[in-house]
């Protein structure tokens, strides 16, 4: 192995980061031993290395010392590798010649013993300085950036986001799933803290989108697969079939007249089963587009072939098509928001509160449909039973804060509750006993709503429900007893309600894993995708060019997820309106003079990146497929394939500079 | 010839192996960052190696670490079908398993070589996974490659020499 070519100046840096890393690691001694290393010319330790202070200390040194070579040792180099690369090359070095680190996220933060955290600062400090020895300058590669935008899941989130985009001139590919868009807030009555309504905020958007000039919206559809990188994305669509040219069709709603059922029969999805639906229906009065839709689970024709079809006669326009095909789109977009939102707790999950086994037991989703205008009673609270309640309970946290269902507070439970509370009592009349453990209403304007509440006379009982079931010895009512302990008073409670409404809590949708497989994007171990930086880049994800809005990454309620997805608007915007992006310069390149032709590579690659030039007998890596695994590299048998960044003696100094292996290193100072 | 023999235990006093780990950039690597973040604190010994995949990880890396003195080596990647390349955690894992034997058929004992898929968001497995190699690598006291290797030598030379001496005595 032959040491580094010239003369290596190396500029050694290790940060306090206030008492983060100093605290635990000494950081004067890891700089007493750096500076006696070979080529290393400068070690220094300061309180905050990426502040402005702390860059231009480390580029005067650079100019003023000759340094070739860069090393710091702080946080991770996922915080801030970027900003000492750019005090490289601001500093006339090749960003390059820089090697990071990391000493707090992987040393400091997880080791309570100093002296070891020190020796392994020592260790991984010697090792970079080994290998920055080997760094070569590299240049990144410029790719333009493809202008147009896809966005994932059509509720509040992807609604926004694809508007700011379109305003901004962007054409948008919004992509949903179900037949028409709005999500979960299409369902809401009114919404907190503010109880204006739902429809009168949302479907003026909704129409928007349908009608913006650049916006191409795909509802009932499917991403089915995603190829390619930041700036190129490939993706295919399936627009599932929903038996009705779209273009025909005026929603004029004749067709749903005239199917042979001339009574609903079917579960109503949007109305939560609260009301039947035909086979041919609309989910809502302002779904968009304002298109039918047909279900072959349920339509006779799809079953036994045998229908009248009396709801083909009926159009006049010839817009139901029964044998409709699923269409499939191919689209290139540069960025991509997946918002995708949350699925609410299955309440079913904690049997004793009796949900599926007492009809008057409600989730809120239930009763944000019961309460609402449109809903399937127009907004009579009545019940299952037909009757109208008096006493109702609200529990809260259900599905979450809880070990046995989801650890985690789904944030918008206590509010959308005493949201609910404000509703019902509006509606009935009825007495309400809010359940709660804790009273959680952070925000602006939140807590304020929470007194406006509490003055209308709901009762808050503190204390987690045990049990819910019939009170027999009342056969009037037929009530519901709830029982909890009122921690505040230390005893055992036992009410008797009409109604009970379950809080559930949010949860990631049943097909997170899926999504995030075919984005390439990770979810946390809950199911609920992972920002780049909690921080400092909560809307991007790890993938370049992929960015998250609304429930998708954690529960919110509509202001936040509407701020967030703005921002991943913004950050898909700056992406594009750079015209460009540079790509990290970890390619894999073949030495074709080693290079034995073997072919082994080849079949490696999932990208296809790699071919075989018949006329050399040489393999060839196309750097613009080329996404930098390594795979090929670690498998070349004659060692002719070298990753940028990553070079085997790059990693080969590494493991010297962690074992502090020095013969070679002996042997090649003297020659 | 076994290389992982321990005759004596001396000299291994407040010994503390050292352990590489080859961690891939988009989970493992991101969930030993985790564990910082949240704090989860775990054995001092692993000296992380960062590669874009674990589909990099050459088995020459594993090799060469041995020699120069890792009493233990950890390769960790993405889970099956998570990895960020598609599949280089099963091209990993296969060229792993082979290669696993090899090392064993050195001599070199198992519990020094782990393969392990941790998540971006396993924070908590980088603390079990570290912790319980640490102990392991512990019971299994120094590798001492490097130490081994220069004793083999100096025996090399002798014999060399002493061949060298016939050698010379058979011509004069
Ligand atoms: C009962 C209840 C009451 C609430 N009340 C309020 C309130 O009063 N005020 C308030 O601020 N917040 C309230 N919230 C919170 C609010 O619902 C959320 O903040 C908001 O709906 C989040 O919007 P979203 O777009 O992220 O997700 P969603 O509304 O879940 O929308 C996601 C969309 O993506 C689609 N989708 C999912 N997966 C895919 C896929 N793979 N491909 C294509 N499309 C897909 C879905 O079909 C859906 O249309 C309440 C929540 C609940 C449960
Ligand atoms: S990127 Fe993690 S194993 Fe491939």
């Amino acid at each position: 192995m032959s040491k580094t070519t010239g003369n290596t100046r190396t500029g050694f840096y290790i940060c306090h980061c206030g008492t983060n890393i100093a605290g635990t690691v000494d950081v004067e001694k890891v700089v007493d031993y750096v500076s006696k290393l070979p080529n290393v010319v400068v070690a220094k330790h300061y309180k905050y290395m990426c502040s402005d202070p702390g860059q231009e200390m480390i580029q005067k040194d650079i100019r003023d010392q000759n340094l070739n070579r860069l090393v710091v040792a702080a946080c991770s180099p996922f915080l801030h590798e970027r900003t000492f690369r750019n005090v490289a090359s601001q500093a006339g070095l090749n960003q390059f010649f820089f090697q990071m680190v990391n000493t707090r996220e992987q040393n400091a933060w997880v080791h309570l013993d100093a002296l070891a955290s020190t020796e392994k600062a020592i260790d991984l400090a010697r090792s970079a300085i080994f290998r920055v020895a080997f760094h070569k300058p590299l240049e990144q590669k410029k790719v333009p950036i493809h202008p147009g935008v896809l966005v994932v899941g059509g509720g509040i989130a992807g609604i926004h986001a694809s508007l700011t985009l379109a305003n901004a001139g962007k054409k948008v590919f919004l992509v949903e799933r179900e037949p028409t868009i709005g999500g979960h807030m299409a369902m809401f009555d009114k919404t907190f803290p503010t109880l204006d309504c739902a429809a009168c905020i949302l479907t003026p958007k909704m129409s928007s989108v349908k009608n913006h000039p650049n916006i191409t919206m795909w509802t009932y559809s499917e991403i089915e697969s995603v190829d390619g990188y930041v700036g190129n994305f490939k993706v295919n669509v399936k627009k599932k079939p929903r038996y009705i040219i779209e273009d025909l069709c005026v929603g004029c709603l004749d067709c749903i007249d005239a199917c042979v059922y001339k009574e609903p029969r079917f579960f109503d999805e949007f109305n939560q089963g609260l009301s039947k639906r035909k086979p041919v229906y609309i989910p809502f009065p302002q779904a968009t587009p304002q298109l039918v839709v047909i279900d072959p689970e349920t339509c006779i024709d799809f079953k036994s072939n045998k229908c009248k079809k009396t709801c083909v006669d009926v159009c006049e326009r010839k817009a139901i098509d029964l044998n409709q095909q699923p269409e499939h789109k191919e689209i290139e977009v540069g960025t991509i928001i997946v918002a995708t939102g949350f699925k609410p707790f299955d309440a079913s999950g904690v049997p004793y509160y009796g949900y599926g086994v007492y009809p008057n037991v409600y989730t809120a989703l239930e009763v944000e449909r019961l309460i609402n205008a449109s809903g399937p009673t127009s907004g009579e609270v009545v019940m299952r039973d037909g009757s109208r309640p008096e006493k109702i309970a609200i529990i809260h946290c259900v599905g979450s804060r809880d070990k046995n269902t989801n650890l985690w507070c789904s944030r918008v439970c206590c509010l959308y509750s005493l949201k609910l509370a404000h509703l019902l009592k509006e509606h009935t009349h009825a007495d309400i006993y809010n359940f709660y453990i804790d009273i959680r209403t952070p925000g602006k304007m939140m807590e304020e709503f929470y007194y406006r509440m509490a003055e209308e006379g709901t009762k808050f009982i503190r204390g987690r429900v045990a049990d819910i079931y019939p009170d027999l010895t009342d056969e009037v009512h037929r009530r519901l007893i709830v029982k909890a302990e009122d921690t505040l008073i230390s005893e055992i409670i036992k009410v008797p309600v009409d109604m009970v409404v379950l809080s559930t809590g949010l949860e990631p949708r049943a097909d997170a894993n899926d999504v995030r497989r075919m984005f390439n994007i990770t979810c946390s171990t809950e199911g609920f995708f992972i920002e780049r930086h909690p921080k400092l880049a909560p809307v991007n994800t790890f993938t370049d060019g992929i960015f998250l809005a609304g429930c998708c990454q954690g529960p919110k309620d509509i202001p936040d997820t509407v701020a967030q997805a703005g921002a991943a608007a913004a950050e898909a915007l700056a992406l594009i309106d750079s015209g460009f992006i540079e790509l990290e310069p970890n390619t894999a390149f073949v030495v074709e003079v080693d290079c034995s032709g073997c072919k082994s590579c080849v079949p490696l690659c999932p990208y296809s990146a790699i071919s075989y030039q018949e006329d050399k007998k040489k393999a060839y890596i196309n750097e613009a497929l080329c996404k930098g695994c390594g795979t090929c590299v670690a498998s070349c048998p004659s060692g002719s394939i070298k990753q940028n960044l990553f070079e085997d003696e790059e990693i080969y100094s590494e493991i010297d500079g962690i074992l502090n292996y020095t013969n070679i290193y002996e042997v090649s100072e003297c020659c | 010839m076994l290389l992982d023999e321990n005759k004596s235990q001396s000299g291994s006093q407040g010994w503390q192996p050292k352990i590489i780990a080859f961690f891939c950039n988009w989970c493992t690597y991101t969930a030993a960052d985790l564990a910082g973040v949240s704090r989860i604190k775990h054995a001092p010994n692993a000296r992380v190696i960062r590669v874009m995949c674990s589909g990099r990880v050459d088995p020459q890396f594993i090799l060469d670490s041995f020699a120069k003195g890792a009493d233990g080596v950890l390769v960790g990647g993405c889970h099956p079908g998570d990895c960020h390349y598609q599949e280089g955690n099963y091209k990993c894992l296969r060229r792993f398993q082979l290669f696993k034997r090899v090392v064993e058929s050195f001599g070199i004992n198992k519990d020094r070589l782990r393969l392990e898929w941790i998540s971006a968001s396993e924070g908590d497995k980088v603390r079990l996974v570290i912790n319980d190699m640490v102990a392991k690598v512990k019971a299994l006291g120094p590798l001492s490659l490097p130490k081994k290797f220069s004793e083999w030598d100096k025996e090399m030379n002798i014999i060399e020499e002493k061949i060298a001496g016939k050698e010379e005595a058979v011509h004069a």
